[in-house]
């Protein structure tokens, strides 16, 4: 009766319905009716989950895809909706119904008293929904549509208090960059067609190694290997979701919606879209090193220099959005060595310990009432105590630091990097490294300035632990956080967990560590990249417990450098000139001079303007004199006789 | 013996005054009317001319219908120009323009 086609349908449809109907809930029904719905929706679609992971990842079951509809045709082109379940899909399937179940029971205390309650679940619905659609697609077009509707969601989301000015403006912000890549990704697509003759998976991947030779003529002298255009063309898209230089500029932005967003969609799962497509797309990734390069030293770039900008942000959302990207970075810069298993169990991990620092975030803001400076927080600890666990279990996990699931995932990916030999490699290696410092110094130090040092807020306010409803799902987030990366480790690197999801060419192919789980954890200290981690835990402490001033100190030393990073190297700025300044002239030169001048002056109003300065002229000749217009009747007349004549 | 020559050379004569005075008159009306019937005259004198040298009565009997004809068009031009005369306050060619573009 459980078999995957019924699974896979319930799983994508109960978000669905549960979206409808708490979106169209009567006002006179209580709003708790929305959350109910929708978490008895995904609970179940968490647990389906559940099975199909045991199926595909447990017992290996071999991929299965099939057809839920044909959507349309167009000329040979078939368009499906369909599925396509193999580890990989599997995998975040359960990432995705997880977190989106837990960040669900959370927002009933996040949002409580919110007059758009409802519609806040609805939309949170929906982009599981949409997710889920993005992650068990079996063809390019579906994967799109996903895609869009993650988009969608977030642009809402993200807008959810659309009477706050900066919210508004930060969904415009997101809607629009993600424009930029997604015009990439259809691009590459449309690229897909044309070359591929499909959209479906299996077509296109079988087709991979065949068109390795061929290439498009991009100018007239030179010539690109399809590959390498649809792969870069496909990888602008995830740069687009994922948020990676230099398309990151919305991720910060994004952090104006509710917390529980962030969480979700803004750390977890929307933002690894780009990772996840890239795994999946694998068997084409592998056929262009060009590709592999570009995506490896991007995101290896990301991974540093976002790193940084997190230093000197005071919004404890912002600081950690800045490590989302930084992290982002780090997954991507996998994907450009073919370390795409690496890759995807940091995003695994990285899902559990993000959502749960923004979860325990947004425990703090609550209990703040709704304060995000931490330079008015400190000492929290004597207040908070549950959510200064979890934050320190979250920190640590990001930071990389043993036995936490950050360090096995991390640690791949930059043992990944620094074994692989492609263009680029050290160039990442290095970024790889000192991003593990910097992780750990501004994870740390806005640890330090929430939960210790002395309280900069008014402490006669009464500041306490938030419900149940917000605390536990923090809980249960810490347990992966702590495990999930020594559980993980083995089956997902050495012994090919995610199987034939993911195509990996030999000469690409990693030095396989033999080490196991606990293997590693005892030979941490040979890791180069937990020193970094612990060099920064070091510094945060001494710069912000041991001697505060130092924040003063270096922001008058290096008050260019300062200056720099507090306008995220000017990226902002870059884009505020050039594309919204430049925009608006152009569009003030196209409206005043091309439609009000050109069209509307000389086309429209100076056809009417001609007609009656030549009519002004004509109607002189309608004197009305008699004898002239008899003058004229004989003029006539003598005209035809003569024509007669002639 | 007259020739038909001279007959129609009255008779474009005629007419050639019959047009002059249509176009040249910025006057009177009432010699508009009559530069009118001076046309007339002089188309009738071509018929008659014709049909006299051609040895036909057709032309001859055409006059008289035509004479008839232009005495009844005369009266109904001067009752209009009794109405004209009696709203405008004047029969000057000149001021009628109301037509003018």
């Amino acid at each position: 009766m459980l078999t995957p086609y019924t699974c896979i349908a319930l799983v994508l449809l109960l978000p669905l319905l549960a979206s409808i109907c708490a979106g169209m809930l009567p006002k006179r029904l209580p709003s708790s009716l929305a959350h109910q719905i929708t978490i008895f929706a995904v609970s179940i679609s968490f647990i389906l989950s559940l099975f199909i992971a045991k199926w595909f990842l447990w017992d290996g079951l071999p991929a299965v895809q099939a057809l839920f509809y044909n959507w349309g045709t167009a000329g040979d082109f078939q368009f499906h909706l369909g599925f396509l379940l193999d580890p990989l899909s599997a995998l975040m399937l359960v990432v995705v119904t997880f977190i989106s179940l837990l960040v669900h029971i959370y927002s009933i205390g996040y949002m409580a008293g919110d007059p758009g309650y409802a519609r806040f679940f609805c939309y949170i619905s929906f982009f599981t929904f949409a997710m889920l659609l993005l992650v068990c697609a079996n063809n390019f077009l579906q994967l799109y549509l996903g895609w869009e509707g993650v988009g969608l969601a977030s642009y809402l989301l993200i807008g959810f208090w659309f009477k706050k000015e900066s919210a508004n403006a930060g969904s415009l912000k997101a809607f629009l960059i993600n424009r930029v890549g997604d015009l990439g990704f259809l691009l590459g697509i449309a690229a897909v067609l044309s070359y591929f003759g499909s959209l479906d998976y299996d077509v296109v991947f079988s087709r991979a190694p065949f068109l390795a030779e061929v290439t498009i003529p991009i100018t007239a002298h030179t010539q690109w290997s399809v590959e390498t255009v649809v792969c870069i063309l496909l990888f602008v898209g995830a740069m687009g979701k994922s948020a990676q230089m230099p398309l990151h500029v919305w991720l910060p932005e994004s952090m104006e919606g509710p917390t529980p967003i962030s969480a979700l969609i803004h750390a977890a799962t929307m933002v690894t879209a780009g990772v996840y497509m890239v795994s999946r797309m694998s068997p084409l990734f592998e056929y262009s090193a060009t590709a592999l390069s570009v995506v490896l030293i991007i995101g290896a770039t990301t991974a540093l220099f976002t790193g940084i900008l997190a230093l000197v942000q005071n919004d404890i959302k912002r600081v950690i959005a800045y490590s989302t990207l930084s992290q982002l970075g780090y997954m991507v810069a996998a994907l450009g060595v073919s370390a795409y298993a690496a890759g995807m169990f940091h995003l695994v991990t990285h899902a559990c310990f993000k959502a749960l620092l923004f979860l325990t975030a947004g425990a703090v803001i609550i209990a703040l009432h709704h304060e995000q400076n931490i330079q008015k927080m400190g000492n929290l600890r004597r207040y908070l105590p549950i959510t200064y666990v979890s934050f320190l279990i979250g920190a640590l996990a990001l930071s990389a630091i043993p036995p936490f699931s950050g360090f096995y995932s991390k640690d791949a990916i930059i043992e990944a990097v620094s074994a692989s030999n492609i263009f680029g490699g050290n160039y990442a290696y290095i970024c790889l490294l000192l991003g593990a410092f910097f992780t750990s110094l501004y994870s740390f130090r806005l640890f330090f300035l929430v939960f210790h040092t002395n309280e900069r807020f008014d402490t006669h306010a009464k500041i306490c632990e938030p419900g149940w409803v917000m605390w536990l799902p923090s809980l249960i987030l810490v347990i992966p956080s702590i495990v999930l990366g020594f559980l993980l480790v083995n089956p997902i690197l050495n012994a090919h967990l995610l199987g034939n999801a993911i195509k990996v060419l030999p000469i690409h192919l990693p030095q396989e560590t033999s080490l196991s789980a606990v293997q590693q954890l005892m030979n941490f200290w040979r890791h180069p990249a937990i020193w970094f981690a612990l060099a920064g835990i070091f510094v945060a402490w001494v710069t912000v417990i041991k001697y505060p001033s130092m924040r003063q100190f270096f922001i008058q030393r290096f008050s260019w450098l300062y200056r720099i990073l507090i306008n995220k190297y000017g990226f902002d700025t870059f884009n505020q000139w050039v594309f919204v300044k430049g925009g608006k002239r152009l569009a003030d030169v196209l409206f005043y001079v091309t439609d009000l001048r050109w069209l509307d002056g000389y086309v429209v109003n100076g056809t009417g303007r001609l007609i009656v300065l030549f009519s002004a002229k004509l109607k002189r000749l309608q004197t009305g004199y008699l004898y002239h217009y008899a003058f004229a009747m004989i003029l006539g007349v003598l005209l035809f006789i003569l024509m007669a004549f002639l | 013996m007259i020739g038909l020559t001279s007959y129609l050379t009255v008779s474009a004569v005629l007419f050639a005054l019959g047009l002059a005075g249509i176009i040249l008159n910025r006057k009177n009306l009432i010699i508009l009317l009559m530069c009118v019937e001076l046309l007339l005259l002089s188309v009738n004198t071509n018929l008659v001319a014709f049909s006299h040298f051609f040895a036909k009565a057709e032309g001859q009997i055409f006059v008289f219908f035509i004479l008839t004809v232009a005495a009844a068009e005369a009266a109904i031009g001067l009752a209009i120009l009794m109405v004209l005369f009696r709203n405008k306050g004047t029969i000057d060619v000149a001021s009628f323009n109301s037509l003018k573009g």
